[in-house]
């Protein structure tokens, strides 16, 4: 690596600040202090230079494009982080007297309401802290919904070969049996395959529409109404929410069940940015099995007096899924990205990402192989591999990107297209972006026929080279043996 | 891609060999091909369980995706590779040989009529090209 580790840089007695002498008399605490305390000693100066050199190595949607698939790796707007650090919400504590914070709670209220407006659910939960999490609780509420009818029988999930992989991990650890569903020929759920598992044993079936291939499922209805007729539920992974903005409300497709993810379709920041918020939405039958605390209207106002907001148990909560209120701070960015866009804005957002990326699936469509040719919604998969080309693969392909300042696409996902490269570009990308992307594609595909060498061999100009997945993978090393520099 | 004429084979990639009431079930060359470097692989039933036809046996990871090896064959475990699990790259170099995964007792020799044969598999794999 470029950049030694805080433990390296470290040298013994260096400080980043002296504190004044004490006054008052000293504490005897024999017992408490540790003789080997092996923390890092640096200057002021050491850490900020430190992290700055880190930050000039990685790659953000603030640097540029992103076109990470079914991740919606939107720009971030800044005016969410100004929101989210106005002292009114940053500095309150989660165990205030409600009275204290009736702001904050009117905020949660109202991004519940607009959630459920937004995907025709009658309740949502914001407490989820990620989209697995969502789906986690989503499908620990179909479970209590059959349970609570005495249907013990159904313990059984679809899911289709498109969907998201968390969505079979999800499953597996809600004590389910996972049954995968394999696509027809133009990528949605086949019907008849779906027919054959329709039975006293089906809990759900866990949808993602539009899919992993961007597709959106021509079958959606007729899945909903097979999976409902045989008493099962149906969960909607709303990961790729992005692309149904304003346009179709999963809970009028059938959907009982499905989570949003704050982080992708309402701007939040994603990973190292900032944690993720998953919330969930549910059709009126499920509403009762909510997790502890809903923000509702506990004290009707009138003509002087506004409302007055608590945290209510809905009957047959399934329980708490997360520490407090969940993450707090994502809802406020959520809730701004929401009033800056209002009802029109969120339709065109839908419509701008799908529009992108059938720019792009047109422009790529001829050089690279488009195993699905079909309109697409917010993405789109291509083949990372040509006949004429056999050495050269999606990896390849991904990491030569690099040298061209592109994030990679979503690599080897979803598994059922054969070296698939995921793009979604999403709506924040213009015209001039798109046309570079596909400009870099291009050249990349030419380099892939003509020097492939330069593809096997990157990246050129990153920090560090191909990394050895293998190993990495194999001999996990989680401690970076801070006290113990010289190992 | 190596497609041994003694196996049989399904239309997940295991493949079984048969010796007399005996089969014993491994991932097929092309199977190891597709998952790239096998990292983790993770047996998850054991010596003397039943197990049917269609449920998982073990769980592979490579460096781009997890896969479920499910059994061809209903039967009793008969033995499973303990060594597998230290060397998973074993995987990869040796799919039809060291790397198989479980030995199973074979409950109705009559389950082997639905797997594919080596000639089948090859035109399976073809067709999926």
């Amino acid at each position: 690596m470029t950049e030694p580790l805080l433990c390296d840089l470290s040298a013994p007695g260096r400080v980043a600040m002296r504190f004044p002498e004490p006054d008052v008399p000293l504490a005897e605490l024999p017992s408490l202090l540790r003789e080997d305390l092996p923390l890092p000693e640096l200057s002021e100066v050491d850490v900020v230079r430190h992290f700055t050199r880190l930050s000039k190595l990685n790659y953000s949607i603030d640097q540029g494009m992103y076109p990470l698939g079914s991740c919606t790796m939107k720009y971030n707007p800044k005016i969410n982080e100004a929101m989210a650090r106005l002292p009114g919400f940053a500095l309150t504590h989660p165990l205030q007297p409600i009275e204290t914070v009736q702001g904050n709670l009117l905020l949660m209220y109202e991004l519940q309401e607009w959630l459920a407006e937004i995907g025709g659910f009658a309740g949502v939960t914001l407490q989820p802290a990620a989209g697995a999490q969502g789906e986690l609780t989503g499908v620990l509420i179909i479970r209590v919904y059959h349970d609570a009818r005495q249907d013990f029988k159904r313990t059984k999930i679809l899911i289709p070969d498109s969907a998201h992989g968390t969505n079979p991990a999800t499953s597996a650890m809600s004590g389910m049996q996972v049954v995968e569903l394999k696509s027809d020929e133009r990528g949605n759920v086949n019907l008849e395959a779906l027919k054959s598992h329709c039975d006293e044993t089906l809990a759900g079936l866990m949808l993602t529409n539009p899919n992993t291939l961007g597709l959106f499922d021509e079958n959606v209805i007729e899945v909903c109404r097979l999976v409902h007729e045989t008493g099962g539920l149906i969960y909607g992974d709303g990961a790729n929410m992005n692309a149904l903005l304003g346009v179709v409300r999963p809970g009028e497709l059938g959907i009982d069940v499905m989570h949003y993810n704050l982080h992708k379709t309402f701007s939040t920041p994603h990973g190292g940015g900032g944690p993720g918020s998953g919330p969930v939405g549910v059709a009126a039958h499920l509403v009762d099995f909510l997790p502890y605390p809903v923000v509702d209207i506990i004290e009707e106002g009138d003509e002087e007096l506004p409302p007055l907001f608590g945290l209510v148990r809905p009957k047959q909560s399934i329980g708490r899924v997360k520490s407090f209120h969940g993450q707090f701070g994502m809802m406020v960015r959520a809730y701004t990205y929401l009033r800056m866009h209002g009802p029109e804005g969120l339709r065109m957002i839908a419509e701008h990402a799908v529009l992108n990326a059938n720019y792009l699936m047109h422009l790529l469509k001829g050089h690279y192989h488009l195993p699905y040719d079909r309109i697409c919604m917010h993405e789109f998969v291509v083949e990372g591999q040509w006949d004429d080309a056999p050495d050269i693969h999606a990896l390849d392909i991904s990491k030569r990107m690099m040298d061209y300042n592109l994030h990679p696409p979503t690599n080897y996902f979803p598994l059922i297209v054969h070296e698939a490269l995921m793009i979604e570009p999403t709506e924040t990308e213009s015209k001039q972006t798109l046309d570079r992307f596909v400009e870099v594609m291009l050249e990349i595909a030419r380099e892939a026929h003509e020097t492939p060498e330069v593809l096997k061999s990157a990246p050129h100009i990153t920090p560090v080279g191909r990394l050895d997945e293998v190993k990495a993978a194999k001999e996990l090393v989680l401690c970076c043996g801070v006290g113990s520099p010289s190992d | 891609m190596n497609i041994p004429a003694d196996l049989k084979y399904t239309e997940n990639d295991e493949w079984i060999r048969v010796d007399g009431n005996t089969g014993t079930v491994g991932i097929s060359d092309y199977a190891q091909d597709q998952l790239s470097d096998i990292v983790f692989v993770e047996i998850i039933v054991a010596e003397g369980e039943t197990h049917k036809k269609g449920e998982s046996c073990a769980t592979l990871e490579s460096v781009k995706a997890a896969a479920d090896i499910y059994l061809p064959v209903s039967g009793k475990i008969l033995a499973v590779n303990e060594s597998l699990p230290d060397k998973p790259e074993l995987v990869n170099s040796d799919p039809y040989g060291e790397a198989w995964m479980v030995k199973i007792e074979i409950e109705d020799a009559s389950e082997l009529d639905g797997l594919l044969d080596a000639a089948g598999y090859q035109e399976f794999l073809a067709k999926k090209a």
